[in-house]
């Protein structure tokens, strides 16, 4: 196992994603580093009511105030050199958003093709939307969708032609005052997408939101917000990539859902930044009665990612699952997990959590599963699972747990193991070669959340890994 | 050299270490096309370590000598290469590996093993074959591969990979350890069904049980990392009859310091 993946990575490109357009030109005259002007600036462009122009400067006097985490959440940022001043905030790559990719600018288009969204768009989506810098280029859905109430659009859009529904969940799953980096995010929000599901309605097929950077030190803050009303059942899902370039690049979300009684919604991340992007998101579900909240975080590619999706189950029979994989090579920090927060009796909780290192990259779970008192009848259970494929690399297990509450079934177990000697020999002994019979292990250990991904999905994250992997052992 | 006129597969002086300790002592072994011999000793003479030597297992150090198949010497390959070639390795202890797939590992084997792939219908028909030959529930390739079978799943599942993967030279190690009669017979029964002029097998057994049904060519006796004795089916039943204590004893005098170090 002397290779080193650095040197690999040249050879076979590693990252597929990491080219950039040069020939973009972004529409306003951005400008690096932030202040209260540029906060009120983007409100300014985007014509936005005063309401969510004053949510904005008082997230940015949050964000002022607030000294960088350093306690039991995040990965040790205050450790990078990453300068919020040499970040350019607000990036508007068109005049005018598309509803068909021949509305997109050519150069725009040609990079979403090679991303190959238009033709998943065709085969397997209900809906898609594509951010490219700081705004959706373009987004389209389904119309017997549309017809039956659903609306999927960027946020931005959601402001104007929603704006009672926004104001009304705006900021209440995750407040602005929430930590540092949802401060951020709510001072200079931009794009990310509105959903809403009228009760009773099952979208069949994701929703699929591409978030792509272009620019380098860019700052990207998309804002999600997605509303299930009672009884209703949507999959969404998100992937992200940008450049490689020598200097570092933000990307700050925040996703806020709101999952009724009785409704499902199923949130997938397969988040493949390159590897000189910060990664800090923060997101949350509430969950009420008999409802399903579901994590699928896929942590493949960015230099540090801080990400711990939460879900707060608020009324009895509330379920909730946070599968998570994390992947992290050469200089990579993968600080990820989940929280369950059990507020009402009867609610049951799934975290699972697989990670692999490699090449001295780094992976932590970090979880939080608390339990309210007269929260009776919880039952959870924790699993973490760690692969190390090489002496170099680290894995920590950060478990926080909080049970105020007697008559709970909780059960927790973690595992830390190294790139089996005895499985490498069994498969190589019956012909397979050794790199081969590594990305069979490590996709075997990722599988219980590969399974969990629709088809298409599945495969890609698949050969994701496999791409990973590449000159891992050898 | 590969050669037409060398034996099948050939062991000379081999010398295995494992983490120091020697435990072949310079091992001789001949095994032709079509011939299966059986390698008897008791436990702690080095029979495991021969058997994970041969197919190139890392933590076995050949510290001199040869194996060679069709007169190359194999051991400066690694692993997957010797099974190219048609070496078989049917393990004591098959190691779990979650959550890849039976069906989808045998797959990948029989393509390592051929060059290149085989189409889905010839794999699925041989699939088939193979289990019903072994009385195997097809539900089984869906399965992770070792992954909660039990002893005797283990074992059907390495009789059913060397069938498919039809190797030229075949080492059981153990292969009937913890199994009870039926399951033991319907190994040896897939092993015998795999017979014939081209294949040579190793079967390495504590036990004479198993040699009740495969019938061996050539019997040999392990002890303290050498041969010590070979002969034909007949000296099966004398150790059966005896047991390993003569050969022990006729043995140890030259061969002080015998059992240290080993388990």
């Amino acid at each position: 196992m002397g290779t080193k993946v650095q040197d690999i990575r040249e050879d076979t490109g590693g990252y597929k994603y990491g080219w950039n357009d040069p020939e973009f030109k972004a529409v306003n005259v951005p400008q690096k580093g932030l202040n209260q002007g540029v906060v009120a600036g983007i409100s300014e462009m985007k014509s936005e009511p005063a309401w969510m122009r004053d949510f904005r400067l008082k997230a940015y006097r949050h964000w002022e105030e607030r000294p960088m985490p350093t306690g039991f959440w995040g990965g040790n940022i205050q450790n990078y050199d990453l300068d919020f001043n040499d970040i350019y905030y607000y990036v508007k790559p068109v005049a005018e958003q598309g509803r068909s990719w021949d509305e997109i600018p050519a150069e725009i288009k040609r990079t979403f093709d090679r991303l190959g969204i238009p033709e998943a768009e065709r085969k397997f989506l209900s809906g898609v939307e594509a951010q490219y810098d700081s705004e959706v280029v373009y987004h389209n859905i389904r119309e017997d969708l549309q017809k039956l109430g659903v609306i999927f659009v960027d946020t931005d859009s959601a402001v104007r032609e929603h704006e009672d529904l926004v104001k009304e969940y705006f900021g209440t799953v995750v407040p602005p005052n929430d930590n540092k980096f949802a401060a951020l995010n709510s001072a200079v929000w931009s794009g990310g997408s509105f959903i809403y599901v009228p009760a009773g309605v099952k979208v069949p097929m994701p929703l699929q939101a591409y978030f792509r950077i272009n620019t380098e030190n860019m700052g990207q803050f998309e804002r999600t917000l997605i509303i299930a009303e009672e009884g209703s059942d949507i999959h969404y899902v998100e992937g992200c990539t940008a450049p490689t370039y020598s200097s570092d690049s933000l990307h700050s979300a925040v996703v806020e859902i709101v999952v009724k009684k009785g409704a499902r919604v199923r949130y997938t991340t397969i988040q493949n930044w390159s590897d000189n992007v910060f990664n800090l998101v923060t997101k949350r579900m509430a969950v009420y009665g008999e409802g399903v909240g579901e994590w699928v975080d896929g942590n493949l590619g960015s230099k540090l990612t801080m990400k711990y999706p939460s879900t707060y189950l608020l009324e009895p029979g509330a379920h909730g699952e946070i599968l998570s994989l994390a992947m992290a090579g050469p200089g990579q920090h993968q600080d990820a997990g989940g929280k369950v927060i059990h507020a009402a009796p009867h609610t049951t909780s799934v975290i699972n959590s697989k990670s692999v290192s490699k090449g001295s990259g780094r992976t932590s779970y970090r979880g939080h599963l608390k339990v309210y008192p007269g929260a009776k009848g919880v039952k959870s259970t924790v699993r973490c699972d760690a692969l190390l494929l090489d002496e170099e690399s680290r894995s920590d297990t950060y478990p926080l747990m909080d049970i105020d509450e007697q008559q709970v079934t909780i059960g927790h177990e973690a595992s830390v193991s190294k790139l089996g000697e005895e499985q490498l020999f069994y498969l190589m002994s019956r012909g397979i070669d050794e790199a081969e019979a590594a990305k069979m292990i490590v996709n075997g250990f990722v599988e219980p959340i590969v399974k969990e991904l629709p088809m298409e999905y599945a495969v890609e994250l698949n050969r994701l890994v496999e791409l990973q992997m590449e000159g891992a052992v050898g | 050299m590969a050669s037409k006129d060398a034996p099948l597969f050939k062991i000379e002086d081999l010398h295995v270490s494992v983490e120091g300790t020697e435990i072949l002592k310079g091992v001789d072994l001949t095994v032709e096309r079509g011939e299966v011999h059986a390698l008897m000793g008791p436990n702690g003479s080095g029979k495991s370590t021969l058997a994970n030597a041969i197919m190139g297992h890392p933590r076995y150090e050949v510290t001199s000598g040869s194996v060679l198949l069709h007169g190359e010497d194999v051991l400066s390959l690694t692993p997957d290469k010797r099974a190219q070639l048609g070496l078989f390795l049917a393990f004591q202890y098959p190691v779990g590996i979650p959550g890849v797939v039976m069906g989808n590992f045998l797959r990948s084997a029989l393509k390592a093993r051929h060059g290149e792939d085989v189409p889905v219908r010839e794999f699925r028909k041989l699939l088939d074959e193979t289990l019903d030959l072994l009385k195997m529930d097809p539900a089984f390739v869906r399965r992770y591969v070792n992954e909660g079978f039990s002893g005797g799943e283990k074992k059907r599942a390495e009789v059913l990979q060397m069938a498919m993967l039809k190797p030229e030279m075949a080492v059981l190690d153990e292969t009937d350890s913890g199994l009870d009669i039926d399951a033991l017979k319907t190994v040896a029964e897939g092993v015998n069904a795999l017979r014939g002029p081209d294949l040579g097998a190793l079967v390495i057994t504590h036990y004479q049980r198993i040699l009740d049904y495969i019938t061996p060519d050539f019997v040999h006796v392990l002890f303290n990392g050498r041969i010590v004795k070979s002969g034909g089916p007949d000296l099966v039943h004398e150790l059966e009859e005896r047991g390993y204590d003569w050969i022990i004893q006729e043995h140890a005098p030259t061969t002080a310091g015998a059992g240290k170090g080993e388990s």
